[in-house]
């Protein structure tokens, strides 16, 4: 175990290090940052002032150090648009994207718990085809359309829920359920698969040969067995709802990270995108980083590999 | 590596009939080929079957409501938008974006992925390491975020887009190219053209990429249709296709401002698009069904 531990630990390691170099060339490659600070119509020799005092003419890997060292200290420099640090603009908007990222995670556990499990329970019957027909139509429908489809439904039509905005816990329903549907259909197939091949091994048998009640066995026995390769999932899955997270708070004017993300990007804001960037990239490695370790010390097969 | 798909060794159970009247025997298989045939129907006869020319702007006749309401006119089926462009028109010439989008980041993604899942499953020792990394790694970034940055700077097009996301899209196809290689590898066929002396590249051409191809196919299938909206978002959010355009995804974003009043304007784009994902993802599931059973997850 704690072989695997280091492994892991290194490849998390040398992938936070990549990530990192590729956030920095992405958006120091993409165009001249100087004139991008100075500004559009500045002129030739402020350009060239801006270069120096940012030291935008060593080389790449001179750069890309100092980056990593006043990042690494916790600095992510300064917003050009917002005009203030990005440390604190991300320290700011990290909240509402957790809450809003745990939330969705909740919701589509809660909906596709019950549903896989029902469908493999019932497998083949008619249950199972809607809960396999509401996957499906889950994922063919674009996210952002169903949120507009909240909105005209929610705060148009029946005035429940408000448009836009953070500010109350109303304003985190229909995002909620916009971002979590999505993530909803991988993890109820999975819960089914999972459900289904463990009702149909040796110890569910005997179990249910001792006399157990069915909802024993099914949900003792054999959901508990069933749902450690969806604690897996449900981790890789956080990392697409912070993806997803940017079109559903754009979408909502949430004030998170995601739509710090878009705005950054719209008005060139390339300190904040980079931080954005790494922060959600490291994020995703910590946590698949972690949801790998569980399953080790869950299931010592996986601890070879 | 929690993204690793397992795949079960196949137990090969030949039932009834050829792989096509199976197919053909899938109602999965059969209402995603119809949905997706309409649409690619609808997108090569666009020009015969649009009434109107889908940029040709007409201020006297904005935001038409479609025939099936009080004002609607037989002129313009699906209304106009607001600035006056026959949104049946529109509707149908944006069937060749989303197709074009779909085919075309799948064919790239898909060569990336399937060389690097292929040579990452035969090879395996360091290559198989080195190409694991670069999974984890393209797996960590969010592809949204990449994709709007790299648009961002370039500036949004249609060949941009398919190949920001073209090269960000690999790494399905390499995690399940790499795995059921890593089945088929130690199989004896390979085994016997190992010893005939066939060349490595004969070998993961000629003996192993047909035998892990249906699982190619499926996830080509998943992914054109991810690939799809992805680009609709992205349109969406004013970083993808560009205006005048009749991207789905872009119609919804212009018609965002009048939906209050005019909600067909954005119902319409988003049932085609959801229309043709889903026929996209049956055809998916189905062909799943239908060549490899076991990975149904």
């Amino acid at each position: 175990m704690l072989l695997y531990t280091l492994k892991r630990l290194g490849l998390a390691l040398l992938v936070a290090t990549f990530v990192s170099i590729v956030a920095f060339m992405l958006l120091r490659l993409s165009g001249d940052a100087a004139i991008a600070i100075a500004g559009e119509g500045a002129r030739d020799e402020d350009i060239e002032l801006v270069r120096q005092t940012y030291g935008l003419d060593r080389p790449l890997i001179v750069q890309y150090a100092d980056w990593l060292l006043t990042t690494l200290s916790g600095d992510f420099g300064q917003s050009l648009y917002f005009k203030t640090d990005v440390t604190g603009l991300i320290a700011d908007k990290l909240p509402v994207t957790f809450y809003i990222g745990s939330f969705s995670l909740l919701f589509a556990l809660a909906l596709s718990v019950p549903l896989g499990v029902l469908a493999a329970v019932y497998a083949g019957s008619w249950i199972d085809r809607a809960a396999l027909a509401i996957a499906v139509a889950g994922q063919a429908l674009p996210n952002f359309f169903f949120a507009l489809v909240l909105i005209m439904l929610f705060s148009i039509t029946l005035r429940w829920l408000p448009v836009s905005g953070s500010d109350t816990w109303a304003h985190f329903v229909m995002p909620t359920i916009a971002l979590g549907y999505y993530v909803t259909p991988p993890m109820m197939r999975l819960v089914r698969a999972g459900m289904i091949e463990v009702l149909s091994s040796d110890y569910i048998r005997t179990a249910r040969a001792k006399g157990l009640s069915p909802a024993s066995v099914i949900f003792k026995h054999g959901l508990r067995n069933a749902v450690v390769p969806v604690v897996a999932l449900a981790a890789v899955q956080l990392g697409y709802l912070l993806g997803g997270s940017i079109v559903i708070e754009t979408i909502f004017a949430l004030d998170g990270l995601g739509y710090l993300a878009y705005q950054s990007i719209t008005h060139k804001d390339f300190p904040v995108t980079q931080a954005v960037l790494l922060l959600l990239s490291l994020i995703y490695v910590l946590l698949t980083l972690v949801s790998d370790l569980l399953n080790a010390f869950l299931d010592p097969r996986m601890r070879v590999a | 590596m929690s993204d690793t798909v397992i795949l079960p060794v196949e137990t090969v159970v030949p039932k009834a009939g050829s792989a096509a009247a199976r197919m053909a025997g899938n109602p999965s298989v059969v209402t995603g080929l119809i949905l997706v045939g309409a649409v690619v129907a609808i997108a090569l006869l666009a020009p015969l079957l649009a009434p109107h020319d889908p940029y040709a702007q007409d201020l006297m006749r904005r935001l038409v409501p479609p025939i099936w309401h009080d004002k609607g006119i037989w002129s313009n089926p699906l209304g106009t938008d607001n600035l006056g462009r026959d949104y049946l028109s529109r509707i149908l010439y944006g069937a060749r974006i989303s197709l074009l989008i779909g085919l075309s980041v799948m064919v790239i993604s898909g060569l990336i992925g399937t060389a690097l899942g292929l040579a990452a499953g035969y090879f395996g020792g360091r290559t198989d390491l080195v190409i694991s990394f670069f999974i984890t790694a393209r797996l960590a970034m969010p592809v949204v975020l990449v994709a709007l940055a790299v648009v961002a700077m370039i500036g949004g097009s249609l060949p941009v887009v398919i190949l920001t996301l073209g090269l960000l899209k690999w790494d399905r196809f390499a995690v399940v190219m790499r795995s059921a290689t890593q089945q088929v590898r130690s199989l004896d066929y390979v085994t016997a053209a190992e010893a005939a002396g066939a060349s490595r590249l004969r070998i993961l051409l000629g003996e192993v990429l047909p035998n892990v191809f249906p699982h190619l196919i499926v996830v080509a299938t998943v992914e054109a249709g991810s690939a799809i909206l992805l680009e609709a978002a992205l349109s969406f959010l004013g970083l993808g296709v560009q205006p005048p355009l009749p991207s789905w995804g872009l119609m919804i974003a212009e018609a965002k401002n009048f939906m209050f009043f005019s909600f067909w304007l954005i119902a319409i784009p988003g049932t085609a698009l959801a229309l043709l994902v889903l026929g996209i993802n049956l055809l998916g599931d189905g062909l799943r069904d239908v060549f490899a059973p076991d990975e149904r997850a």
